[in-house]
């Protein structure tokens, strides 16, 4: 008890932090990564390609590996400019939601592209055999026909995040990981790093758990 | 209705050299017909259904639709081509988010039909294909029988008079292909639909077809009437795909 007395709202308040750093980025980079990952499946060259655009699909691609090899502590400090100009700051909060955004938007596309390419190929063949147009096809077909498989990788995306958001300590911003690596680690104190530990377990499970529950209700397909 | 001459097609291979599909065929298709294009797997069958729908070009030669060369279609000409006919796939490709009713509505939302006539016309194919109690339900719910009962009632959906078929039948047991191929036939006769039915089986060609196209390795080797095919059998393949049963 008077752990909790002492640690309580700490904890609670960076909780809050780990949360918006883990949703807000999670939500953007869904708004930019899913045209992105629609752009990069549709024009894929080769047999079947919904608009094949080899310069398009080439430079994409190459630009999503560039930002997803770069390893997010790197990307963190070398983007600093970058996030002081959009955000005003690069320290806290705030500083930590554009560094999580842009490491998540090439993954998020990676995710989406991957889902769209787990679609039956007969079935866009057959939309177009019945005079769908390209963009018929990516908002009645391709999006539809993968959304249960889209929000699957949502929770993929957004666990991910949520173990970004521990590096976000680096620049000040706080969180859960924060809290863990400075008490825990720095001070010793065992017992804090386990009770930041108990709540991102708790944390994963419920984002699990949430997001199976709504691909299961969704997907009518089994 | 169709007219196809000298089309050959041929895809590049990992050598860059040509593999080729079809050679120089040439046939006919009249209005009313029920075509059977028969032969084993690779005589490029699927290729000549994929060409007539317009789903891929022939390197060289011409296929004419009600006197329309399809090398000739624009964008938008091409777009009311699909329109124009339908296909079934043998691996049905229905929507699998959604409900019968809403897959067979699909091509007429594509032509942007309005809503009220959607719905008429949603339930006039249904009862056309027996499924009127299923309309609510998914396609994951279905039986192989049923799932192709929903791909031919949307196939059917615009008011096509070509329908193209590319082993409907293949994936589905005796006693349901029996029941397929007698609503397609009934198609065929009271609606007038022009049929184009790909198969690598004789019983499909005995039981629907009038006329017979036999590929082999790309070559069309007979075609004609089933019945004068039956009774010549001029060419090996012919008496292997005839000559086993009675006529």
């Amino acid at each position: 008890m008077a752990f909790l007395e002492t640690y309580g709202s700490l904890l609670l308040t960076e909780t809050g932090k780990t949360l918006i750093m883990t949703f807000i980025p999670a939500i953007i980079s869904y708004l930019v990564g899913i045209p992105l990952g629609v752009l990069v499946y549709v024009t894929f060259p080769g047999m079947n390609s919904i608009a094949p655009n080899k310069p398009l699909s080439t430079t994409l691609d190459y630009g999503i590996n560039i930002t997803r090899s770069i390893p997010f502590i790197v990307l963190l400090v070398a983007i600093i400019p970058f996030t002081k100009l959009v955000a005003g700051t690069f320290i806290g909060v705030k500083g930590a939601i554009v560094p999580l955004t842009i490491a998540a938007i090439p993954f998020v596309a990676r995710m989406v592209q991957g889902s769209l390419s787990e679609l039956d190929k007969g079935v866009v063949e057959s939309a177009r055999a019945m005079g769908a147009t390209n963009s018929q096809i990516i908002f009645h077909v391709l999006l539809p026909e993968s959304l249960p498989s889209l929000v699957r990788g949502m929770s993929i995306t957004t666990i991910n995040l949520l173990g970004y958001t521990a590096m976000a300590g680096t620049v000040g911003a706080g969180g859960l990981g924060d809290v863990a690596i400075r008490y825990g680690f720095h001070r010793y104190q065992g017992d804090v790093m386990l009770a930041t530990i108990i709540i991102l377990v708790v944390l994963v499970q419920i984002i699990q758990a949430i997001f199976d529950l709504i691909a299961r209700k969704i997907d009518k397909s089994k | 209705m169709i007219e196809i001459s000298h089309v050959c097609k041929s895809f590049p291979d990992q050598k860059q050299q040509d593999l080729h599909v079809l050679r120089d065929i040439s046939l006919t298709v009249e209005q009313g017909d029920i075509y059977g294009i028969i032969g084993l797997s690779g005589a490029g069958k699927s290729t000549l259904l994929r060409l007539i729908g317009l789903l891929d070009t022939p390197t060289s030669g011409t296929i004419t639709v009600n006197g329309k060369n399809l090398a000739s279609l624009n964008a938008r000409e091409k777009i009311d081509y699909y329109r124009t006919i339908g296909t079934v796939f043998q691996g049905y490709n229905l929507l699998m988010q959604r409900t019968v009713a809403d897959n067979v509505a699909f091509p007429l939302k594509l032509s942007k039909w309005e809503k009220s006539k959607i719905d008429s016309r949603v339930k006039e194919l249904l009862e056309l294909v027996s499924l009127s109690d299923k309309a609510s339900a998914y396609p994951a719910q279905l039986s192989g029988g049923q799932k192709q009962r929903v791909a031919i009632a949307r196939a059917l959906a615009t008011h096509p008079q070509l329908l193209l078929c590319d082993e409907p039948t293949s994936a589905l047991d005796s006693l349901t292909t029996q029941s397929i191929l007698d609503l397609l036939s009934d198609i065929n006769r009271r609606l007038g639909v022009t049929i184009v039915i790909i198969t690598h089986e004789i019983g499909v060609v005995r039981k629907i077809c009038n006329k017979v196209a036999v590929l082999e390795g790309g070559h069309l080797v007979d075609n004609g009437l089933v019945s004068d095919i039956i009774a010549h059998q001029n060419h090996e393949i012919t008496r292997k795909f005839f000559g086993k049963e009675e006529v």
